[in-house]
């Protein structure tokens, strides 16, 4: 056991590397973007003169490895830089906007967890039955519509035909004030201040582009379910189990399901990685204040800070999600070890 | 048993013709699938010689019309026909994506099964750097490289190629490790094959079934990811004719009603992507005939 803890701690010290990677990668990439911030930054009438005044103003003329370190430094403070456009700090700018964004992404998770593991489990234990057929088409389907095109459709059939759904403009009529901000989440906020009303609208705000999401989300879930069900019930210990006798519902969740679990927590993973991407079109479609359309527009005009912090932001929560993936996969599959390291 | 099923398969040359007909006339949806496939590689050989009118004529007399006999899908608001335009785009997206997930299957494929194998520095190494990349957003980090390196059509196969490496790495990775010292693999090695040999040929092709759920919904993702990266204006510029930009450009005038425009290109997106991924079952099915019940 004191083996496994050490192994676990150096699969967290092996983080680190990765962090200095994910700041070097994300430096480089916004640096080596087309445009001049220093242009962009001194309008367009500004001379040669107030440009390169500008650049020195925002350190843009020392060679890059000098830049780098700043850039560095600055990041052990929390100083993320200011955004060009908004002229804030980048990081309030991503604090204010990261709740929006993971409202959406955990209730599209939520949505498509509960809908997507029972329909796996369920084709896999009938194969080539009706529900088998059903679950792919289904899952095919899924994962082949493109969350803008979805997210216009849906837009197209719920507020241009039936006139059912609100306006596709942002979380919350403007009709309705903001709840008051404790956790951010509108839908807790709302609930916390006892505000019914404020909490219907922000649902029905939510629905939507959730929906949209969790439509492109369940459909790997609910494959990777299906294939590693399949696998696990064709194994031979399942076999051996069903020889022994040992009743269907045992077999089924006892024996073949948690074998089947691993490959569906890995999915898990990149399901979210994939959710926040897909995140940049919903919120892009919907008009969603989250960070996704602050990167959009931030690619936009170069604003290399507001750029930095959100990959930044994004990379750190994948590097903590990827290491307890890891972690987890290492506590339930006792095959994959650390130790030979 | 379960090496004499693993280490079979390798040998499953004869009859293959035979095996396919039999799953294909056993499973239609896998048929379909098939049927579908060719139909979009017929577009996209023959689509610029099919198409009816030249995808970029512009016609202002005909703007925004509903589709009609004459315009099968309608006209955008200058009065380019939309059924030339999609027909035109498949074969755009289709190389973008196939190359794509050509490279990132060899690159992804060869540094897996080396790392898993060997291990010790290699594998520390290469893992360093799969968690580098996978600690992004993948979306996000092609929109990154994209930006970085220049608005052009190769720079979106580099980046979906980058951003798919670490799917094929990793799971070739594990398949090698769980596998590098099994019955199977100790007896290949005691009957006198080099570990290249015992790699390539014994261990490597367990990892080909899940590999190959992989490549489908791959070529599905890079697919979305390529017209994605367009929708929000990176990547393919107008007016080079693409399902991405189309969507993009149709999705301004939903809310007013014209809903041909966003329509046709995004399911002709959907279309493209859902045959991948039901080929992708299909050739599971194929190739692994222990998961067809």
């Amino acid at each position: 056991m004191s083996q496994r803890l050490k192994a676990a701690g150096s699969r967290i010290a092996q983080a680190i590397p990765v962090i200095i990677g994910v700041v070097a990668v994300s430096f480089v990439l916004t640096r080596a973007l087309p445009g001049d911030p220093a242009a962009y930054f001194a309008g367009p009438a500004a001379d040669e003169a107030s440009i390169a005044q500008i650049r020195e103003a925002l350190g843009l003329d020392k060679p890059l490895m000098v830049q780098f370190f700043s850039y560095a430094g600055d990041l052990l403070q929390g100083d993320l830089g200011n955004s060009i456009s908004s002229g804030r700090p980048v990081l309030s700018d991503l604090a204010a906007r990261l709740p929006a964004s993971l409202e959406l992404t955990l209730m599209a998770l939520l949505i498509s967890c509960v809908v997507a593991i029972p329909l796996g489990v369920l084709a896999a234990t009938r194969p080539g039955s009706w529900v088998d057929h059903l679950c792919r088409v289904l899952v095919t389907a899924g994962v082949s519509l493109p969350t803008f095109f979805t997210g216009i459709v849906l837009i197209y059939v719920f507020y241009y035909l039936l006139g059912v759904a609100p306006p596709p403009l942002g979380r919350l009529d403007f009709l309705y004030l903001e709840p008051d901000r404790v956790t951010g989440f509108y839908l807790i906020d709302a609930a916390l201040a006892g505000d019914g009303e404020t909490f219907m609208a922000a649902l029905r705000q939510l629905v939507l582009p959730s929906v949209t999401l969790a439509l492109f989300t369940l459909a790997p879930i609910a494959r990777m379910t299906r294939a590693s069900m399949l696998t696990a019930l064709s194994a031979d210990f399942v076999r051996t189990a069903r020889a022994a006798g040992l009743r269907r519902g045992t077999i089924l969740y006892g024996y073949a399901f948690r074998n089947a679990l691993l490959p569906v927590v890995t999915t898990l993973g990149m399901v979210f990685s994939f959710t926040l991407g897909a995140n940049v079109l919903v919120e892009k479609v919907f008009a969603w204040p989250g960070i996704g359309s602050y990167a959009v527009e931030a690619l936009v005009v170069s604003d290399y800070a507001a750029v930095q912090g959100f990959v930044l932001a994004m990379a750190l929560l994948f590097v903590a999600l990827n290491l307890a993936i890891d972690l987890a996969y290492a506590m339930i599959d006792p095959r994959i070890g650390f130790d030979a390291r | 048993m379960s090496g004499a099923a693993q280490t079979g398969r390798s040998a499953g040359g004869t009859g293959g013709g035979a095996h396919l007909l039999h799953v294909l006339r056993s499973n239609p949806v896998t048929m379909l699938a098939f049927i579908m496939f060719a139909a979009l590689i017929f577009c996209a050989v023959f689509g610029p010689l099919l198409a009816p009118y030249d995808p970029l004529a512009s016609n202002a007399a005909i703007a925004l019309q509903a589709p009609s006999a004459a315009h099968w899908f309608g006209t955008d608001a200058l009065g380019r026909d939309l059924f030339s335009r999609v027909l035109v785009a498949t074969r755009l997206d289709l190389m973008i994506s196939v190359a794509a997930v050509g490279i990132s299957f060899v690159v992804g494929a060869t540094l897996g099964a080396v790392s898993g194998y060997w291990g010790g520095w290699i594998d520390a190494v290469l893992n360093r750097i799969l968690d580098t990349i996978m600690a992004f957003p993948l979306f996000v980090l092609a929109m990154g490289i994209v930006a970085a390196l220049g608005n052009t059509i190769e720079n979106i196969v580099y980046a979906t190629a980058v951003i798919n490496v670490p799917f094929y790495a990793r799971l070739v990775r594990a398949e090698v490790n769980i596998r590098r010292n099994s019955g199977f693999v100790l007896a290949a090695k005691l009957a006198g094959n080099s570990d290249i040999r015992v790699l390539a040929f014994h261990i490597f092709p367990n990892a080909l079934p899940p590999m190959m759920v992989q490549a489908s919904l791959n070529l599905g993702w890079a697919i979305l990811n390529a017209a994605g990266l367009s929708f929000i204006g990176l990547g393919v510029r107008p007016p080079t004719p693409e399902w991405g930009i189309l969507v993009a450009e149709g999705a301004n005038y939903i809310v007013s009603g014209e809903w041909w425009l966003a329509l046709f290109p995004g399911l002709s997106l959907m279309f493209a992507v859902f045959t991948f991924n039901l080929l992708g079952d299909g050739l599971r099915d194929i190739v692994d005939p222990r998961k067809r019940a």
